[in-house]
């Protein structure tokens, strides 16, 4: 059990490139922590400068207030899990779950009371003295989990645990994962590009993205207060919806539609300075179909008409995808996120937008349909910088 | 050296790549250091390599611009390219280059169909493929010399099984062109393993899906041979081509052993052999030693130049 | 899925084992053939039977009593066990070098072993003949075993750097996670992954050595440092035997032996060997 602090730390290479600049989190004991990003943001390098796979180049690491920067890994007690496993192919189960306890030279009686306790906990029992090579994915996700887990560390590190399982495993996964980290307690730093993964497990999750750290909190904290375009475009499932508009006088006019700020968000954006053209941005969830809903609670938003472009029925709820005409809205960190989607051509004619209605909804593909959105809830951005113009301070 | 500035680049574009963590680890202690550790690592190899192949070749070459007679050791002198001269003016030399080139191409031919035809039996037969694989593996290991007595053993006039069953009445070994013919086959015999084992690496690269598609496809099997797998294969031909070349063009123990080069069927080897050891003409032999260092610079060089970038050791290689 | 036409079942089967028996057929007949020839004795031996009409063990006593090809054994034996394990540790470490740091001019040194695979080893004889001359190491086992080493190391290298890179090099994050020291993480995790790849190296090393035939019979020119196949051809009109066939036989399937217990005990490991090294590169 320990608490761990980065202390601006920072990692530049010898030729010159800057992988993880100033990075300042403090994890607290027992924590499970996530560090999210798109592929090459950092959050790999970090792990392997707390594993000590990597040197710091400047900042301090410290594990219960001791500063660790010159340790080498197995002076630091803590156990790692990694993406392909890392289980020694030669070595049964047993012998993998065991040798981090015989290198430390434990003796045999408890070693092997406790690689039998880690395999009852994970459901290995039956599988002990087969070797890595005749498991199944999920099996030696286990044993990697088991051998972390043997030598009761100060913390775990898990760099993409989960990546190498089919989807359904991997749901499945996440969950023991997170029973197990509950159950045992120890500080968790794990490091994962999915951010279901990072919504799910984490108490907190650390965002990052060119080696810089975007934004820390709690995941419903960065669901509903992200600090930037970044953060709202990474975290969220279908991710947030992103439309150009322009502020005057207290209207916002966007592709759907001009519209009446709210108060709250008018004082908000008022205070934050924001310039005239702005990115507003909406969750999916915040649409409705207007067919459902009385005149009252229309009035309290925004309303717009287009043709359904696809329907899909989730049977809980439907999600239609729409085609906007008018501007898309354009950022730095917009483009980033659609490179890391894979989703670089963006639609030459309008914006697309994803939107959640209720299973009640008569939406057909192809046919028109009005769509209400609720105004109190859109995020403005700036899209110079991307900051959230609409945080509640 | 190309291979580290392209490292250097690609770290410069992307400041963090997740995928290159392993290589990172050692940046992070330095390059320096890396790059030092490397050559030292390989000093030594490189240091035997350039000692016994590199020094020699120039001393060889020094050598062949001598009138060098050991019995007549008086008579060393620099006499530039006369060894040259005598060496490619003579009959002889003409001769035993003729019929090395004649073995080569013809056991190569006759290699690639047999190897083919051996790597695709051990790559998907049914039954016994280890049984197979084991002895497929006997011809290769076996010493050449061995094999080579055992072939001789075979065509005596008398007494061998294969003279009796074939030609009882005539001595094949003696008679040029049917000694040939035995050489070559005592070649083939040998290599055709080899080859089987490189085309088979080749095979391993062909996946079976597409064999599949291509059979869904409509292509018979006959088709599929020759449309999907040479073409997918053949940087591997090419290789194992290249070796076996090269390889052949050296023969020497099976002729000597079978003929010792009576009949007028030595190889370049054979001739640089008696030159040197028996006639023990270091000028001469040494002429020899260029030349055929020459000729099989010319065979590679026209691989490399006609079939493209597939050689072992370039990065093209090295990724399949 | 057969490419040559076959489909499963019986008949499949069937086919499979009639080309099996023709490969095995080919591999074995010229081997059985001196096996024979060692075991028929004197009066039988040139009467072109393949199968001896009488068995004897004559001439394998003949070769064993005899000090030239007891010596020539030993000799053979030394020569290529030295040249097989300086080779396999240069080898080694040159082929991590290769497959795990970058340095400049690694291209080179592949270019240079590839180089030197292809090399006409004859070409080699007559500087190496004059030079070891001059250095005394004309008929002796370093004579031999220069030049075996540096025609090997590109095998070597080849197939080990092939094996180095299969490894998965993660594992040795892991075990300094793990709580190992760098050394232990090598001698209890890289080790023995990279063990097996060395052995066959080792094997590959070996039957080169114990196979060249150019180099002992140019480089010596006594028992001293006559290796077996060189002095096979020396047995030919010795006077000490009236007709040496039944005793060149008799050595010929005494030096077969290990390169057959090598290709029964690790044929896949040979095959594997030899495939990736071959054409990874």
């Amino acid at each position: 059990m320990a608490e761990i602090v980065l202390d601006k730390v920072t990692k530049r290479y010898p030729d010159g490139a800057l992988a993880v600049s100033d990075v300042d989190i403090t994890i607290a004991d027992g924590e499970f922590i996530i560090l999210v990003g798109p592929s090459g943001c950092g959050k790999s390098t970090t792990l392997n400068m707390i594993a000590g796979l990597e040197d710091i180049t400047t900042g301090e690491l410290r594990i219960d207030g001791q500063r660790v920067n010159e340790r080498a890994p197995k002076d630091r007690d803590i156990a790692m899990v990694f993406q392909s496993y890392a289980l020694y192919p030669h070595m049964s189960v047993r012998e993998n779950m065991a040798f981090p306890l015989r290198l430390a030279k434990v003796d045999k009686d408890t070693v092997t009371k406790k690689v039998e306790e880690a395999a009852r906990i994970l459901d290995l029992g039956q599988h002990l003295d087969r070797k890595p090579g005749n498991l199944s994915g999920g099996q030696r996700q286990r044993v990697a989990m088991g051998r972390a887990i043997v030598r009761d560390p100060k913390a775990f590190l898990m760099d993409e645990p989960l990546s190498n399982l089919d989807a359904k495993l991997r749901v499945q996964m996440r969950t023991s994962v997170s029973k197990l980290q509950r159950r045992l307690g120890t500080t968790t730093v794990y490091v994962t590009h999915d951010q279901t993964e990072a919504m799910t497990l984490g108490d907190r999750v650390v965002v990052m993205r060119g080696g810089l750290v975007q934004q820390i909190g709690s995941p419903q904290f960065l669901y509903e207060q992200p600090k930037n375009l970044f953060v709202a475009g990474f975290i969220g499932s279908p991710s947030m919806n992103f439309v150009p508009g322009s502020l005057e006088n207290g209207q916002l006019s966007t592709p759907l539609g001009a519209f009446p700020l709210t108060d709250r968000i008018r004082s908000l954006v008022e205070s934050a300075n924001a310039p005239r053209e702005v990115v507003v941005g909406l969750r999916p969830e915040h649409f409705e179909d207007a067919a459902l809903l009385d005149d009252s609670a229309k009035a309290s938003g925004g309303a717009f008409t287009a043709t359904v472009d696809v329907l899909e029925s989730m049977g809980s709820d439907k999600f239609a995808y729409f085609t906007v005409d008018g501007d898309t809205a354009t950022s730095a960190e917009l483009d980033e996120l659609a490179a890391d989607l894979g989703s670089t051509d963006s639609s030459d004619s309008g914006s697309q937008l994803v939107t959640r209605l209720s299973a009640a909804s008569a939406a057909a593909e192809g046919a028109s349909l009005e769509v209400w959105f609720d105004s109190d809830k859109i995020q403005i951005f700036d899209p110079q910088d991307g900051r959230n113009l609409t945080l509640e301070s | 050296m190309s291979h580290t500035a392209d490292a250097g680049a690609e770290a410069a574009q992307d400041p963090a790549p997740d995928a290159e963590k392993g290589k990172r680890k050692a940046v992070s202690e330095g390059k320096r250091a890396e790059r030092k550790l490397g050559l030292l690592l390989c000093a030594p190899a490189a240091l035997v390599m350039i000692a016994v192949t590199g020094y020699p070749i120039f001393y060889s070459l020094w050598l062949s611009l001598q009138r060098y007679d050991l019995r007549f050791p008086d008579q060393r002198e620099f006499i530039g390219l006369e060894n040259y001269i005598t060496v490619l003016t003579n009959s002889y030399w003409w001769t035993s280059f003729g019929v090395t080139s004649l073995i080569t191409v013809v056991s190569v031919v006759i290699e690639l169909v047999l190897g083919m035809a051996l790597a695709l039996i051990m790559h998907r037969t049914i039954v016994a493929r280890g049984l197979v694989r084991t002895v497929a593996l006997i011809p290769y290991g076996i010493v050449t010399v061995v094999a080579a007595f055992s072939w001789r053993y075979a065509w005596t006039k008398d007494t061998g099984y294969l003279a009796a069953l074939l030609a009882p009445e005539s001595d094949l070994l003696t008679q040029r062109v049917p000694a040939l013919a035995i050489i070559t086959l005592a070649e083939v015999w040998k290599t055709v393993p080899f080859m089987a084992l490189l085309l088979m690496a080749g095979l391993a690269l062909v996946p079976d899906d597409l064999l599949k598609a291509a059979s869904m496809d409509g292509a018979s099997a006959w088709q599929r041979f020759t449309k999907v797998m040479i073409p997918v294969m053949k940087p591997a031909i090419l290789v194992a081509l290249l070796f076996r070349t090269l390889d052949a063009f050296r023969i020497f123990d099976n002729i000597f052993v079978l003929t010792n080069g009576a009949q007028q069927t030595g190889s370049v080897s054979m001739q640089t052999y008696n030159n040197l050891i028996k006639g023990l003409n270091l000028g001469i032999g040494s002429t020899m030693s260029v030349l055929i260092f020459l000729a099989v610079a010319v065979i590679a060089f026209i691989f490399i130049k006609v079939f493209g970038t597939s050689a072992p050791g370039s990065d093209n290689g090295g990724k399949r | 899925m057969a490419v040559i036409g076959a489909t499963s079942g019986t008949g499949a089967k069937a086919r499979w084992a009639v080309l099996d028996v023709i490969v095995v057929v080919y591999a074995l007949v010229p081997v059985l053939w001196i096996v024979s020839l060692s075991f028929k004795t004197k009066e039988t031996i040139a009467d072109g039977n393949f199968i001896p009409r009488s068995w004897t063990l004559q001439n394998y006593k003949d070769i064993f009593t005899t000090n030239e090809f007891l010596r020539a054994l030993f000799n053979s034996i030394g020569i290529a066990l030295i040249a097989t394990a300086i080779a396999v540790v240069l080898g080694t470490m040159a082929a991590y070098a290769i497959a795990r740091l970058d340095f400049p001019g690694k291209q080179a040194l592949v270019g240079v072993s590839l180089l030197i695979a292809m090399f006409p080893q004859v070409s080699l004889v007559s500087p190496l003949f004059e030079m070891e001359r001059s250095l005394g190491l004309f008929d002796t086992w370093p004579g031999l075993i220069l030049p075996y080493i540096t025609f090997a190391l590109p095998l070597a290298i080849y197939t080990l750097s092939a094996f180095f890179r299969e490894i998965p090099w993660e594992l040795e994050k892991a075990a300094k996670m793990d709580g190992a020291t760098p050394a232990q993480a090598f001698r209890r995790v890289i080790a023995p992954l990279a063990a097996p790849g060395v052995f066959t190296t080792a094997i590959l090393v070996f039957i080169f050595c114990w196979n060249d035939f150019l180099f002992a019979i140019s480089l010596t020119s006594t028992e001293a440092s006559r290796t077996v196949p060189a002095a096979l051809s020396f047995f030919t009109g010795s006077s000490q035997f009236e007709d040496p066939t039944g005793t060149i036989s008799a050595a010929a399937v005494v030096i077969t032996i290990p390169i057959i217990l090598f290709v029964l005990f690790f044929q896949r490991r040979i095959v594997a060997g030899l495939t990736s090294g071959a054409v990874k590169g």
